[in-house]
């Protein structure tokens, strides 16, 4: 029961949504079956949240050290959902548009959300100096063929590789870096990614059979749960 | 202001690296804000001065705007926001660039989004672009805002074959058989371009696996920069071009304002962020060069 | 009253000191465009709290810090917030509720469409993966989680294999020889010119040739030893050039991010640029 009626709806639910590629009768269950996990999905959301909220409240009435900023997080969940859910401020009220401009949650994300976000992946430009200067080693071949790449590509996408390379004849233009930084994206780098999409292709392929045909248990976790 | 300010930039940096240099090859660890500092300046100094290049589009950024450009005027273009604030700098120039392009092309412009984020951000670019530069279009006519629908390449499962199975309405809660520019489109597959706009999951790659190639519908794509080499694979025959990064957002800005004289006013994120792209770019090759230069120097004092 | 302790507290008084500044001027700044009073406060209110919010997030260059771990915690719980909104309305009102309901459709003010009793099926799912919170029934959201994995491992088979797999080999059948017009010609014309037959002809070899080594890099069923061995040492400069690129493009795109922070930071906050 526990593990064998999970891989039975793997494998009805698999089955259908290949088969509606082939047998037309099958196209419309495969629809349903796409909307049915769209809306699950949004369960999924909500499982999100309400594991947010069962960890940060667990810490906080256990006064776990730095409660205080799941006092913050619960805060921050709560106002913002509170905004979403009830349209506080929506112009258009319940039918109009929950991110609706001048609506308490647009306004939410766009001055909070918005920054946080940006901020954190901003951080990483500084990451990605500190590497260069200290990690990047050019020990052997492979790693000097890696970093010589790496620096076509950095002159060529910006306007300085197209000034330093200007005076290169025309009938040796592909020697200018602009030039050569995209003959490196549209040949060697093509080559490669096509060679990793390929063996990945494959990878998901089986992987898909084996989970369809119940080879792959994984995902039902242990059966202690 | 131009040349001042890229003359002072080259010499404060140049500066700074001569001094790491020497401090690297002296054997001293240069420590981590110092970097950290060095990246800000390099960024920091070209922005003040406004300092701005010129673009030329390449190939595969023209493909993508030579496929708007001639299409018969009136055409279906879709566009779908699949990305979040933190790809919004890279990719937001992308699809302003598109709606400019498509509404001066008189294209019935079709927004939607993968992301939650993605109806923010496309309700934003109705409000900050559509309305704002062509107040002469009508939403529902003109263009329509469908919004977002969770589940990934499910959705695009379903209206591959049936836009109403999932979609009843757009985002202000009308009823898309209402809507004029709605009346003869059951499907993806009446699209005549689809522009996805992302760098992450799903993104350019779910629209080619599961509408471009199923559905025969010519697909684009504007990639955030971290994503565009894996795309490549794509081009030219599943994807009919390819915006990458920031630089792809310069070239098509450019190519639009070369094309369309009524845009000369218009703001070029793109273009002005090229200029601290392109001294961040070089400082980041000096830190190699010199952090290789110390380290080996260093290796052979240890041998 | 400790020094650690002190140094906080100054730190904090700091921060709401140049938060007021900040507000103040910015409100100033919005008013004399000849923004109304009220959007003026307002407007002057979030910008500053926008730049706060980003310079809490870049605090965290110096070291971890209470303001970086507030700004942290605070957008974890405004982004899980977020997504359950949007998808509750867009899907879960959008399209489970016209299929269920009329009286909740007509709450929900959308158009009701049809009763469907199927439309029950991802709602018992959904309850069923919400119990995964339980200790007790978090059993039952296994068959939730089996009916994900069966629609994404059916979605997935197909396309992967179209998209990625057929298309790709069928795509790398390029012709090693471009707009052939005889020996003499191509030598009259050789050139190293970006668009020259040369180059078309040497890109089209080396996506072919790199195809079929990258590949064979990843054949580990077999020795790489002999004509397979040296494929395979092809095929790794290959993918190193292919990793060289996408380096080159991480940096790209890292670097355009810190760009934009910097020109909102530069730019609304500060108003030293256009």
């Amino acid at each position: 029961m526990k593990r064998r009626i999970p891989l039975l709806i793997t494998f009805v639910v698999g089955s259908v949504l290949i088969l509606s590629v082939f047998f037309p009768p099958a196209e419309s269950w495969g629809e349903d079956f796409s909307i049915f996990f769209d809306i699950i999905a949004v369960f999924a959301f909500f499982l999100g949240g309400g594991n947010l909220v069962r960890i940060h409240g667990k810490k906080l009435f256990t006064r776990k050290s730095d409660w205080g900023f799941s006092v913050v997080t619960l805060a921050g969940f709560f106002v913002m959902l509170l905004a979403g859910l009830f349209k506080v401020g929506n112009p258009a009220g319940m039918a109009g548009d929950v991110t609706a401009a001048g609506s308490f949650f647009q306004m939410l994300y766009e001055w909070i959300f918005n920054p946080l976000g940006a901020s954190m992946y901003a951080l990483l430009a500084f990451y990605v100096a500190s590497a260069s200067y200290r990690a990047f080693r050019a020990k052997n071949v492979d790693a000097t063929i890696l970093l010589v790449a790496a620096f076509i590509i950095l002159l060529g996408r910006t306007p300085l590789g197209m000034y330093a390379t200007a005076w290169i004849p025309d009938s040796f233009s592909i020697l200018q870096i602009p030039n050569l930084a995209i003959w490196i994206m549209t040949s060697p780098n093509m080559a490669g990614q096509r060679a990793i999409m390929i063996g990945i292709a494959l990878g998901v392929v089986s992987m898909s059979l084996r989970l369809i045909l119940g080879v792959e248990r994984t995902y039902l976790g242990v059966d202690s749960e | 202001m131009n040349n001042l300010g890229l003359i002072i930039s080259l010499v404060l940096i140049a500066g700074g690296l001569i001094w790491l240099l020497v401090r690297s090859l002296s054997g001293r660890e240069v420590e981590r804000p110092i970097i950290f500092i060095f990246m800000g300046v390099a960024v920091s100094v070209p922005l003040l001065f406004n300092i701005t290049f010129s673009e030329k589009a390449t190939p595969i950024v023209k493909a993508v705007f030579d496929k708007v450009e001639y299409l018969p005027e009136g055409s279906r273009v879709l566009i779908s926001f699949d990305y979040g604030p933190s790809m919004a700098p890279e990719v937001q120039p992308m699809s302003d660039a598109f709606i400019r392009h498509c509404l001066a092309k008189n294209h019935k412009l079709f927004l939607m989004g993968l992301w939650a984020t993605g109806q923010s951000l496309n309700a934003d670019a109705v409000e900050r672009v559509i309305k704002r530069e062509f107040p002469e279009k009508v939403g529902g006519v003109d263009y329509v805002n469908i919004g977002y629908k969770a589940g990934s390449q499910g959705v695009l499962n379903v209206i591959i074959t049936d836009f109403r199975k999932l979609y009843a309405t757009d985002v202000d809660g009308r009823d898309l058989d209402s809507l004029p520019i709605f009346q003869d489109i059951k499907s993806l597959k009446d699209m005549d371009l689809l522009l996805s706009v992302g760098g992450g999951f799903p993104g350019v790659k779910e629209w080619v696996q599961f509408a471009g190639d199923p559905g025969n519908v010519p697909t684009a794509g504007g990639s955030a920069a971290v994503t565009t080499p894996l795309m490549y694979p794509y081009y030219p025959r599943q994807l009919v071009g390819l915006l990458g990064g920031i630089k792809g957002a310069a070239e098509y800005e450019s190519e639009l304002k070369k094309h369309y004289p009524q845009f000369d006013k218009m703001p070029t994120p793109g273009v002005a962020m090229m200029g601290p792209q392109t001294l961040a770019h070089l400082m980041v090759m000096a830190f190699i060069v010199v952090g290789n230069i110390a380290f080996f120097l260093g290796k052979k004092r240890d041998s | 009253m400790s020094t650690a302790r002190r140094t906080s507290l100054i730190i904090l008084a700091a921060v709401i000191i140049l938060f007021l500044v900040s507000w103040f001027a910015k409100f100033s700044a919005v008013q004399n465009t000849g923004a109304p009073f009220g959007i003026s406060v307002r407007d002057g209110f979030y910008i500053t709290l926008a730049a706060f919010c980003s310079l809490a997030i870049f605090s965290f260059l110096y070291k971890d810090n209470p303001y970086y771990k507030f700004a942290e915690h605070l957008f974890v719980g405004i982004s899980a917030a977020y997504w359950m909104c949007v998808g509750f309305w867009s899907t879960f009102v959008g399209n489970f509720i016209p299929k269920v309901s009329r009286t909740l459709s007509d709450f929900f003010e959308v158009p009701f469409k049809s009763f469907d009793i199927f439309y029950f099926i991802p709602l018992i799912l959904g309850i069923l993966l919400l119990l995964r919170l339980s200790n007790k029934y978090g059993w039952l959201s296994r068959w939730s989680l089996a009916f994900i994995v069966g629609t994404t491992a059916g979605l997935n088979l197909i396309r992967y294999l179209r998209s990625d797999f057929i298309s790709q080999v069928s795509n790398t059948f390029v012709p090693l020889v471009v707009d052939w017009e005889g020996i003499d010609a191509f030598f009259s014309d050789f050139s190293l010119a970006a668009n020259g037959q040369f180059i078309m002809i040497l890109g089209n070899w080396v996506v072919f040739i790199g195809v079929f080594c990258g590949l064979v890099y990843f054949f580990f069923s077999k020795e790489h030893k002999g004509f397979f061995g040296t494929a395979s040492r092809v095929g790794v400069w290959v993918l190193m050039i292919t990793f060289g690129a996408s380096f080159g493009y991480t940096v790209m795109g890292r670097v355009s991010l810190l760009v934009g922070r910097l020109t909102f930071l530069f730019g609304d906050w500060l108003g030293l640029i256009d």
